[in-house]
């Protein structure tokens, strides 16, 4: 993983020192409110409903185990015990106090951590593949890149004050893990026709109010001119994204105003300006950040009699064979496997990790995986290079701390924003609403018969709970201020990215599983055989649904 | 006589008064708007201040004529003016590059990193204190007009 040098170092430090002064101005006066909120949103403060909340970076959701250990450590010192895994692959504090958070960033700096850009109007936290540098189906690590592109836009001091938010994904492999669709800027590690490998570049998608899926607007692009590339899209956004309207003040809404064709053009004339200048990437820079993502010491293993020891293990204790089933994933080298640590245990909220459960990842990932960890946008955790011969005890350990839920992929691995009891501008409750249909579908055959699905919740419109992409999306909305809830279907994140369609009428809370029940009845009434929920909505469309979920009671 | 920040200095500005949109042209020693610089004949030694919205485009042939672009920041959160200050620098602007209007101090560093030189604070009073954060941080990630190149041509 990417380790500072002084120079980091310097610019982070510089950073903490920078805030501290604000925040003293800002308490004495001196700063007004509406001054300081930019200020504190980019470096990671928001307030929420209860309390300032505070969301800490996690670049690509990469983590090493001292730096598990220190947000442990803050999560007990500054706040409840306890942090939550937000849908962007970052960590989130509900209850440290505004005149301590200078002292969380320079608890945070002394692990090379930040809460750098994390809100606010500006690039946020670049986000990948959870699996990347073990996925099988991988290209190219996607990590060097995501880590030229942090470094790039940690200060970039044109486009601080954007028209709004902005997101940048990538992702190297078959199977898009990193929902380049619904970003702001999608980024692809493709071939060309002579088979060297560069950039597609998409832009403009998004979620939120208007969910849009990308747009291309380059099929490929030398990996020399990334960054020139990014600051051209990102010139042209600054100077002609709307800034009348919150709501129309997305790059997506820009690209369509625009056209993709007209709003290319715009940018490669940008981009002319800027092509082969100092920004372009030099060969020894590449190389550089590739140096930090090198293989670890991996053993050499003779994969075929791991993979029979595990085997026997996995049929002498079934529980085990389902949690290996359910929750690790195939590794590229042989011998080793990735395992998703399951942080949606039935009566948890979903993502939510206490300060016990952080230090006992730490001490797992030191133990079986190589110091490191990731943070997934699916709200779970990853421990991506564990022997096959450690799965076992690993997994022994993850069951007693509650850890080890099998359900990865699964209807009760749902996808859900802080919602209302957290969040200020939520319209309703998320976490409820989770936690509702976990209870109810709790007989994991059902659940696994019902084969992959994602659920994904939002409590407002903003659809942190990224719900347009799940194949089946609920919406908190506001009803004559009661709260209400949309259900939609056939969304889906990956590479045939679509958005959910709304169903009808939305519901009350206390009817929601009630409705999940229908939903998944019409679906197992009508799948084919092996068909996925997705490709039985996809087959039959919507009206299905909508029949028996809006059937009178006879 | 309005007092500003200039090459990290805080001074009076005896030179230009303020650019007035009601006039239909621009008085000599007076900042003009886009619409009035345009009109004026000989733009030798002249001085125009840009809105959000109104883009370089305009000042782009006569970026050697120009004494001084102003950029105005009604309020500080629009932040277009960042990039029409690095595109004028950037296409080979060298006069003095003032930002006026809402724009705050915590902001100096960036403006100035993207070529602003001079800088017209809403609240005079505040100059003196406000240098210091013209120097918030003393190395960078990105190339900007500070800095033509980027850390990773730099690091050592
Ligand atoms: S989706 Fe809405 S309710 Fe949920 S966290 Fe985002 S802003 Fe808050």
């Amino acid at each position: 993983m990417y380790v500072y040098d002084e120079y980091d170092q310097r610019i982070i430090d510089e950073r903490v020192a920078q805030f501290r002064d604000q925040t003293q101005r800002y308490l004495a006066g001196k700063i007004t409110e509406e001054q300081f909120l930019p200020l504190r949103l980019q470096n990671g403060l928001y307030v929420q409903r209860l309390a300032p909340m505070m969301r800490i970076a996690v670049p690509y959701g990469l983590l090493n185990s001292k730096q598990l250990r220190k947000v442990a450590h803050i999560t007990r010192q500054y706040d409840k015990g306890y942090a939550h895994i937000s849908t962007r692959q970052n960590i989130q504090l509900n209850w440290p106090l505004l005149e301590e958070v200078p002292d969380i960033l320079e608890e945070l700096a002394s692990v090379q951590m930040h809460a750098v850009q994390t809100s606010g109007n500006c690039i946020r936290n670049t986000t990948t593949d959870q699996f990347a540098g073990v996925a099988r189906d991988e290209l190219e690590d996607p990590r060097p890149y995501c880590e030229i592109i942090r470094q790039w836009s940690t200060f970039h001091p044109e486009f601080a004050f954007l028209p709004r938010k902005f997101k940048i994904a990538v992702c190297a492999s078959e199977e898009d893990r990193a929902a380049i669709h619904a970003h702001d800027i999608g980024i692809e590690l493709v071939p060309n026709a002579s088979g060297e490998i560069g950039f597609k570049v998409l832009a403009g998608g998004g979620l939120g109010r208007t969910p849009v899926i990308g747009s291309v607007v380059n099929e490929w692009l030398d990996k020399q001119h990334l960054l020139t590339y990014l600051e051209a899209i990102l010139r042209v956004y600054n100077q002609h994204g709307r800034r009348d309207n919150k709501f129309k003040a997305r790059i997506k809404i820009l690209v369509k105003a625009m056209g993709i064709e007209a709003f290319r053009e715009a940018v490669e004339k940008e981009w002319a300006a800027l092509k082969d200048g100092p920004s372009t990437l030099t060969g020894e820079e590449i190389a550089r950040a590739k140096s930090f993502f090198t293989d670890p010491a991996y053993g050499t293993i003779d994969g075929a009699a791991s993979e029979s020891a595990l085997q026997a293990q996995a049929t002498a204790e079934p529980i085990f064979g389902n949690w290996l089933k359910r929750n690790t994933v195939a590794h590229r080298v042989p011998g080793y496997q990735a395992v998703t640590v399951s942080l949606k245990q039935t009566g948890q909220a979903p993502g939510d990790i206490t300060d016990v459960q952080l230090e006992l990842l730490a001490d797992l990932a030191d133990q079986y995986s190589f110091g490191e960890i990731r943070s997934t946008h699916q709200q779970n955790m990853v421990l991506a290079d564990v022997r096959q011969q450690d799965l076992y005890p690993l997994w022994q350990s993850l069951q007693k701390a509650g850890l080890a839920t099998a359900n990865i992929g699964y209807l009760t691995d749902v996808i859900c924003c802080p919602g209302g009891d957290y969040c200020s501008l939520a319209n309703a409750k998320s976490i409820p609403v989770a936690e509702a249909i976990q209870a109810r579908f709790d007989d994991m055959d059902y659940v696994y018969d019902l084969g992959p699905l994602e659920l994904n919740i939002s409590g407002c419109m903003n659809a942190c709970g990224h719900h347009h992409i799940g194949h089946i999306g609920i919406l908190g909305v506001d009803k004559k201020g009661q709260e209400f809830y949309q259900v939609s279907l056939g969304g889906s994140q990956a590479k045939d990215a679509s958005l959910g369609k709304i169903l009808g009428p939305s519901f009350k809370q206390e009817d929601m599983p009630d409705v999940m029940a229908k939903i998944l009845n019409t679906y197992v009434d009508l799948r084919g055989e092996e068909e996925t929920f997705l490709d039985t909505y996809r087959r039959v469309g919507i009206d299905p649904f909508k029949e028996r979920v809006y059937a009178k009671a006879d | 006589m309005p007092r500003l920040i200039k090459n990290g200095a805080v001074l009076s500005d005896e030179q230009w008064q303020a650019a007035n949109p009601d006039a239909d042209a621009a008085g000599p020693g007076s900042i003009a708007t886009l619409s009035q610089w345009e009109a004026l004949g000989d733009k030798q030694d002249s001085a125009v201040q840009l809105e959000p919205g109104d883009g370089v485009e305009a000042l782009l042939p006569h970026l050697d004529e120009l004494a001084l672009v102003a950029v105005n920041f009604p309020v500080f959160t629009d932040g277009r003016g960042f990039s029409y200050a690095r595109e004028l620098r950037e296409r080979g602007y060298r006069g003095e590059l003032r930002a006026v209007g809402g724009f705050i101090r915590d902001q100096l560093h960036y403006l100035s990193r993207c070529g602003f030189d001079a800088f017209q604070l809403a609240d005079e009073s505040q100059l003196e204190e406000a240098v210091a954060s013209l120097g918030d941080f003393s190395e960078h990630y990105q190339a900007a007009i500070d800095q033509p190149l980027p850390l990773f041509r730099r690091r050592a």
